[in-house]
This record gives structure tokens, C-alpha cells and sequence, in this order.
């Protein structure tokens, strides 16, 4: 059954976050983005989230989002049994956000992350930043900073391991959690 | 018993919630956390998730409730699930229609859940074994025998508060004879690992099997609550005074009723709950019921977040009706 095999070792990851801290530097001073606040979406992109917070210097909290009372495939598989709260230290409302994930693939998760967000105020803008940027997409969703691109047949799948180190497996359907899609 | 256990699918999951006892400790955490997950959900601004969007949920109330009913109600509402009240006793069993024959017809209406309260022990099991495949049943009172729900938002402030439930000193005190709360609350406080659990009653309101149990009886107040972490006061049911069972409100109260003065001998920290509605002056002074010590009101709030957990749970797994 396990046929998932290492696709970056921590170090490259390390390096690809490194270049990412500077991209999301760049573009809150391009656009700019005031005062922006940065929220991660459990479980990968919360790493990556409290990595970048540090690194682009961002004062306030952390926000922590689980979506799984958003997501669209309730009826299909289920109740996450491992919820975790969403927690927002900070208003939403008129507020700048930089909403980060690990793997963005079909778009549906960040559908989920964006409603949710909503429910809690009307932001001025969201920006997304995700780690892998692969191929899938099913909605019309883009990260403003990426790590890297890849293209991956249906069947694969790439996934974010950690927190310490952090590493990207990849593997094929027959390990792949339903849960996974992102 | 049943050998097999209703509550459970094939794969040992929630699908039907009729009571606390056969449930393994993995399970009560499992509402419980996801309890705390929906209890954020109340203090936004929108106060709903759309995790059962499209979803029916039926409330089935064969026997009057105003709080159990409303918070159900808001549960499935904050779940966006559309709901049902049904007030039975008012309707078609009036008109000589049986309980199956409502079923069918609520199913053809296509619900996805029914959440039962009945005079009758034994009800929701009832229900639960006719429903169709894909209908969850939550019990939310039957009889004397369980309210399970009502446990487990008991056990969700006793957590919130506590933190561990090993090490824990509960005390139930009241008219454990005739209370389903009771009954559920002994069973899930066992189960999550509480140290020791204490019920203080009058001997002609306590059940013949409750040694059974695992808990320490008393008959005395103070000396029951004596170093205690929580206390729960049970209602005392005014129509139950007409069986000679107990003297008189006046008498209970000397006895049982609970005051700031005879609080002094719990830990200092012990909190006190009650299920409501309270009949003050009976199980507890105003002072005590409205003190600092008090979390009554947090358990009606917690009720919202442990029923939406306990609904969104069973509902994802008895799969809904496929269509």
C-alpha cells in the first residue's frame, strides 16, 4: 500500500519558504497591504503560516482556521472526527488578510476557508499563499505567492509532513486520504 | 441489551445518540471536542456553518420541553439544517394515528433526523430501530431512562472548567430515583475517568441498582459535598411530591437544599450546576443559583454546542438519505 515517496527534503523546503518570506515582502509593499494580518489553514498551513509570520514580521496573532464545518463533502465522507476551533485573535472586519495553505490543488479548500473567513466579518481584501501550487484546479482560485508549481496526474497526490521537519511526500491514490484534497 | 449496539454503524461510529451508556471514551471525547470547535461558532458574527446545509431534522417532542427544544432548534439551525417542530402530544396521536405511521410520514417528507423526547423509557430506541437506514435518532429524554444530550453538555462544563475529569469529586444531589439526567451523567462521568462520583438523596429517591454503578451514596448534605470539585443539583419534580416520597418542599430544602453557608465546605473552587428550570428555594438559594459559583447559565450556552457536535456527528454517519 505505501507507495508515497520523499519529493523535497527539509533544507530545500527551508529554502523555498526563505524565497517565499521575500515574494510576500514584496508584494505588501507593491500593493500595498496595510496592515495586513495572516491566517493559516490547519494542519500544513499553519506551519508554513507561523514560519512566514516570523520571517515577513507581522505584529499581530496568528489566526488558525479548521474548515471542516465548510467543507462541500460532508454528505460524501463525513464529519472530521479531529476538529480543531478556528481561532481569530484579531477583527476581521476592513481587514487585510494573507490566508496561507500548504497544497493547493482543486481550489475547493480555500472555497471553504474564504466562507468561513466571511462568516466572521467582511475583510477588505484576501491574499493566498500556498506552499505547492500543483496542478487540479476545479475552481477559479489563485495564490498571489507560491512555492513552487508542479503538475501532477489525478491520481497523485503531494502532501506537507511535519511540523519539525518539514518535508513533501508524494504518493498515489491507493494511500491518499479522502480528506486530502485541497 | 442488545448484543449488537444500535448507536453504532459497522465501523463502530455515532449514528444513533439514545444514551451515554455502551460508549467508549473515545466517542464522549469525540462530541465533546467537536463540541468545543462549535462553541466559537456562537460568538461570531455570522452564528451558523453550513456543514448541514439541505439537511431535515424532525423534533419529536411526545412530552413538553421549552429549553431542551429551543437549543435543539438552535443547534440545527446554526448547522443550517432546516427543522421541524413537532409538538406530538397535540397532534395526530390525538387523532388516533400511531407512532410508526408518523415516522413513515415524516420520512416521506424526507428528514434525515429525529430527535425524540417521550415520557416512556425506551422510546428512542423505538424509533431508532424502525426508522429508515439513513435516519438518526438523538434521544433527547425518555422516561426515566436517559437524556443523554443533557449529560454530555454537563460533562462539556465540567471539562471547560476542570480540564481533566481524573482526579475529579462530583456530587449529584437530588431526586436521582426518578432522573434520567442523573442516570446518563453517572454513566458518561464514569466513563471519561471520573475519581469519584457521589449521589446525595433522600433514601426514598434513590434507585435499588445504583450501587451498581460505582458510586458512593449519602444521605447527608454537608457530608456529601464535603471536598467535592462539582456539584450537580438535580430538579426536583413537584409532582412527585404527591406520592409521598418526600414530606414537603420546606422539609427538602432543610435537608437537601443547597446555600452559600453549606458551600463552604467544598473545595473552594467547586462549581454548581443545575439542568433547569430551578425551582429556587427548593434544590437552592437565589444566592447560590445566581453566585459566582453558579454555571447554569453557561450549560444552556454549552447545550447549543454540544447538540450541534452530537447532530452533525450522527447525521455524517448514518449517510443521510442517498438520492
Amino acid at each position: 500500500m505505501s507507495n508515497s515517496t520523499p519529493y523535497m527534503q527539509p533544507d530545500q523546503i527551508n529554502a523555498l519558504i526563505d524565497e517565499m518570506a521575500i515574494k510576500l515582502r514584496e508584494l505588501i509593499e507593491e500593493r500595498p497591504i496595510e496592515n495586513p494580518q495572516m491566517i493559516g489553514i490547519h494542519t500544513g498551513g499553519i506551519w508554513l503560516a507561523e514560519r512566514l509570520h516570523k520571517m515577513v514580521g507581522i505584529k499581530e496573532a496568528l489566526g488558525t482556521l479548521d474548515i471542516s464545518f465548510y467543507r462541500d463533502d460532508f454528505s460524501r465522507i463525513g464529519m472530521n472526527p479531529k476538529v480543531q476551533p478556528s481561532h481569530f485573535p484579531f477583527e476581521v472586519d476592513d481587514r487585510n488578510i494573507i490566508l496561507v495553505d500548504d497544497v493547493l490543488c482543486s481550489g475547493r479548500t480555500i472555497r471553504a476557508a474564504l466562507n468561513e473567513i466571511f462568516d466572521y466579518g467582511r475583510p477588505a481584501s484576501v491574499a493566498l499563499v500556498t506552499l505547492v501550487d500543483r496542478s487540479g484546479r476545479e475552481l477559479p482560485i489563485e495564490p498571489a505567492v507560491s512555492g513552487l508549481h508542479i503538475d501532477l496526474q489525478p491520481g497523485e497526490h503531494i502532501t506537507l509532513t511535519g511540523p519539525e521537519p518539514l518535508q513533501l511526500v508524494l504518493g498515489t491514490e491507493s494511500n491518499r486520504k479522502s480528506r486530502n484534497t485541497s | 441489551m442488545h448484543s449488537h449496539n444500535i448507536q453504532l454503524d459497522r465501523e463502530g461510529r455515532l449514528r444513533h445518540f439514545l444514551t451515554t451508556e455502551d460508549l467508549s471514551r473515545e466517542i464522549l471525547t469525540e462530541i465533546l471536542d467537536t463540541a468545543e470547535s462549535f462553541a466559537g461558532v456562537s460568538e461570531r458574527s455570522v452564528k451558523k456553518v453550513p456543514l448541514c446545509r439541505g439537511k431535515v431534522v424532525a423534533n419529536l417532542f411526545f412530552e413538553t420541553s421549552t429549553r431542551t427544544r429551543t437549543t435543539f432548534e438552535l443547534a440545527a439551525k446554526r448547522l443550517s439544517a432546516d427543522v421541524l417542530s413537532l409538538n406530538i402530544s397535540a397532534s395526530s396521536t390525538s387523532k388516533g394515528e400511531t407512532l410508526l405511521d408518523t415516522l413513515r410520514n415524516l420520512e416521506a417528507m424526507h428528514c434525515d433526523m429525529f430527535v425524540v423526547r417521550h415520557n416512556e423509557s425506551g422510546a428512542a430506541h423505538f424509533i431508532a430501530n424502525h426508522a429508515a437506514p439513513g435516519v438518526a435518532v438523538i434521544n433527547a429524554g425518555d422516561g426515566r431512562h436517559a437524556h443523554p444530550t443533557q449529560a454530555m453538555l454537563d460533562m462539556f462544563t465540567i471539562r471547560r472548567h476542570k480540564k481533566e475529569f481524573v482526579g475529579l469529586r462530583v456530587a449529584i444531589v437530588g431526586d436521582i430515583l426518578h432522573s434520567r439526567v442523573a442516570r446518563s451523567q453517572i454513566i458518561a462521568l464514569n466513563t471519561l475517568g471520573t475519581s469519584e462520583v457521589r449521589v446525595i438523596a433522600p433514601r426514598t429517591l434513590l434507585p435499588a441498582e445504583l450501587r451498581m454503578m460505582g458510586v458512593h451514596v449519602y444521605h447527608d448534605l454537608d457530608e456529601g459535598i464535603k471536598d467535592v470539585d462539582v456539584i450537580i443539583m438535580l430538579r426536583l419534580q413537584k409532582e412527585r411530591m404527591q406520592g409521598a416520597l418526600l414530606p414537603s418542599e420546606y422539609e427538602y430544602f432543610r435537608l437537601y437544599g443547597l446555600t452559600e453557608e453549606r458551600l463552604q465546605v467544598a473545595k473552594p473552587d467547586a462549581i454548581v450546576m443545575h439542568p433547569g428550570p430551578i425551582n429556587r428555594g427548593v434544590e437552592m438559594d437565589s444566592e447560590v443559583a445566581d453566585g459566582p459559583r453558579s454555571v447554569i447559565l453557561e450549560q444552556v450556552s454549552n447545550g447549543i454546542a454540544v447538540r450541534m457536535a452530537v447532530m452533525s456527528i450522527t447525521m455524517s454517519n448514518s449517510g443521510g438519505q442517498a438520492k
